[in-house]
């Protein structure tokens, strides 16, 4: 079965100048590989300022111009270059922001979801399809002639969601579809992301919250300094001994529901020669230290880890 | 599309009338004030070269309250202004409020045009420059207006008469209307002929401050999130800089432009100076020189209402056309 969305070995860095004319490459994104299928939830789980979104612009093709990119992006098989990303978004790949202020402060939301139109007749076609979209989440007409700040938590979300859909693609990338959202509306969100898959969509879920993670993917790819450690299915998760690496171990103990064991430590800022988790690692090797594992398969899960069989045992 | 709240903008309208008042209250009382205080005369500037003895001049002082103390002239000066007179022009010997209605007819048109060409190009080019920041054509319209910001009113008058009419003779040295021709017999276009070469001095110098305004607001648009994604949903370039960004720079940069008011009265002074076109900026200057009290200080108090309603209008377009402002928010 062709995948969706393939993303093979991304790095994302940017260049800046720091303290004068030093020239500094910041690593964002480093190696990353994922993959999402038709009627499939990927969740991308990592911290809050870890660069997750950037995932998002990169697939988008509006990364800022200072970003470097290496790695590869294939949708549906072909290779996804700016030029494609350039035809595709908003049409088959849409991003469902995080916020309101996605949107236009200015621009009654009905226009903003129906976007740019070469001439009335399509305008008029579009405008028929936001209304259905609209009432289809349930905002009847009188939130069309709405301003962003007019919206409640609840309606913008519901819009943001209505807007990614006005072009019926194929892949939604949802970046932080949750912030700060009461606990019903993270629900509602939840199902919605959930009844995309019922209609065959590709949903790609960046999130820091793992709950939304484990409620909404069938898998979670998790993120650590720049770097995925696992992908593993949510099934999995459920068991912290179906769980591969030390990391997504501690993450799982941490959670109320297994006893908040909390580990110490925080993730590295620069990219270390070797593992990233080392200086935090219970189960490291020597060669973790310089060495950099590599992000491989087992049993159908991916993991970046030198010791995994061992994790279990020494555990 | 603008929907008014009656009792908002009553209450508003009638804030900013007590504002107004107070402030042409003080503006006139420290007006007067100072031009006691400064070492002109009245009297004398009346009499000019004429010779009267003492006695006379004592008589005239009393005739016109010279010799009373500062605290009674300012109040008597207030209390005529409250009559709705602001005496007799000493050069032009007729009422000062007649005077200001002519001079300030002809400088509004100028002014209104050249507001109206500083706005238009001065956008144009601001939305331009920020569209394509960082490329040439940003580097030299950022460096078109330095060079305009920097250089002095009567001196891009100057050079605009030298090259124009001057070498090229395309347009008169001056005045509104050709010499030896009366100004109720000028034609509507001999008067537009006069009228290009000041307006154009006038705006240009009106141009720079709103090209920069433009650009600086258009690059902080680009960066927000919503460009982001209406980047993120395949809007075209100029697309977005239509669709977002002009909708989010056209209110402050007319807002902006509203509160210029005050650049413009003084660029149209030394204009007119320049191009001796007779309005309002002459008529401040001969009045200053020739020592023009009543007319000085009309001047002040029409320039000061002048600048007011520039400010206020530009409030009004905040409270009454930005969606977020305009809302139904009191009571």
């Amino acid at each position: 079965m062709g995948k969706l969305l393939e993303v093979n070995n991304l790095s994302i860095s940017f260049t800046q100048y720091v303290q004068g004319l030093n020239r500094h490459d910041t690593k964002v994104i480093s190696d990353l590989t994922i993959d999402v299928g038709e009627s499939e939830i990927v969740a991308v789980l990592g911290s809050s300022g870890s660069g997750k979104s950037l995932l998002a612009h990169s697939i988008l093709g509006i990364l800022p111009y200072n970003s470097h990119v290496t790695g590869e992006i294939r949708y549906n098989g072909n290779v996804l270059d700016q030029d494609l990303k350039e035809k595709l978004r908003g049409k088959e790949i849409c991003l469902i922001p995080q916020s309101v202020n996605f949107l236009d402060p200015l621009m009654k939301v009905s226009e903003q979801a129906i976007g740019e139109c070469k001439n009335e007749k399509e305008h008029d076609e579009k405008k028929i399809r936001q209304r259905e979209i609209f009432s289809k989440y349930g905002l009847d007409e009188s939130v069309d002639d709405l301003y962003p700040f007019e919206l409640s938590g609840g309606m913008a979300r519901k819009v943001l969601l209505s807007t990614a859909l006005i072009g019926n693609p194929n892949l939604l990338i949802a970046d932080e579809p949750t912030p700060g959202l009461d606990a019903k509306s993270v629900k509602e969100t939840i199902e919605d992301i959930k009844n995309l898959r019922e209609q065959g969509k590709g949903v790609l879920l960046i999130t820091h919250e793992i709950d939304v993670a484990l409620k909404t993917a069938d898998r979670i790819a998790i993120f650590y300094s720049g770097y995925v450690i696992e992908i593993n299915t949510v099934e999995n998760f459920k068991n912290v001994d179906n769980v591969l690496h030390p990391y997504t171990k501690a993450l799982i103990n941490s959670l109320p529901r297994n006893g908040f064991q909390l580990t110490e430590g925080v993730q590295p800022l620069e990219d270390l020669p070797g593992c990233p988790y080392w200086e935090n690692c219970p189960i490291r090797l020597d060669k973790c230290k310089d060495n950099k594992p590599e992000l491989v398969e087992h049993d159908g899960i991916m993991i970046r880890c030198f010791n995994f069989k061992g994790a279990n045992d020494g555990a | 599309m603008v929907k008014i709240n009656n009792k908002k903008l009553a209450k508003f309208l009638g804030y900013k009338a007590i504002r107004l008042l107070i402030l042409l209250i003080v503006i006139a009382a420290i007006s007067f004030i100072m031009i006691q205080l400064s070492p002109i005369d009245p009297v004398k500037a009346y009499l000019g070269q004429r010779i009267v003895s003492q006695e006379q001049l004592a008589i005239m002082g009393e005739y016109w309250g010279t010799n009373l103390s500062l605290g009674d002239r300012v109040f008597g000066w207030l209390s005529t202004l409250a009559s709705g007179s602001m005496g007799f022009s000493l050069i032009y010997r007729v009422p000062v409020t007649e005077v200001i209605m002519q001079k300030f007819t002809a400088s509004f048109i100028l002014m209104a045009v050249s507001w109206i060409i500083s706005a238009i190009v001065g956008f144009g080019l601001g939305v331009l420059a920020g569209a394509k920041e960082g490329t040439w054509i940003d580097k030299a319209i950022k460096t078109y207006c330095y060079i305009l910001q920097s250089t002095p009113t009567f001196w891009i008058g100057l050079v605009l008469l030298m090259v124009f009419s001057v070498y090229l003779g395309w347009f008169p040295i001056g005045l509104s209307v050709p010499i030896g021709q009366l100004s109720d017999t000028v034609t509507f276009w001999q008067w537009l002929y006069r009228l290009i070469l000041p307006a154009i001095t006038l705006s240009i110098v009106g141009i720079a401050s709103i090209t920069m305004f433009t650009r600086d607001k258009l690059i902080s648009v680009k960066q927000s999130d919503y460009v982001l994604f209406a980047k993120a949903r395949g809007e075209s370039f100029w697309g977005i800089i239509k669709n977002h960004g002009i909708r989010n720079i056209l209110l402050p940069a007319i807002t902006i432009q509203f509160m210029s008011f005050n650049e413009l009265f003084g660029g149209t002074i030394l204009v007119e100076q320049v191009f001796a076109y007779p309005g309002i900026g002459q008529a401040t200057v001969a009045a200053g020189l020739r020592s023009d009290v009543p007319l000085l200080l009309g001047v002040v108090i029409i320039s000061t209402i002048f600048v007011f309603v520039g400010n206020l209008i530009a409030d009004m377009i905040y409270e009454y056309v930005d969606p977020r402002l305009r809302g139904e928010d009191d009571e």
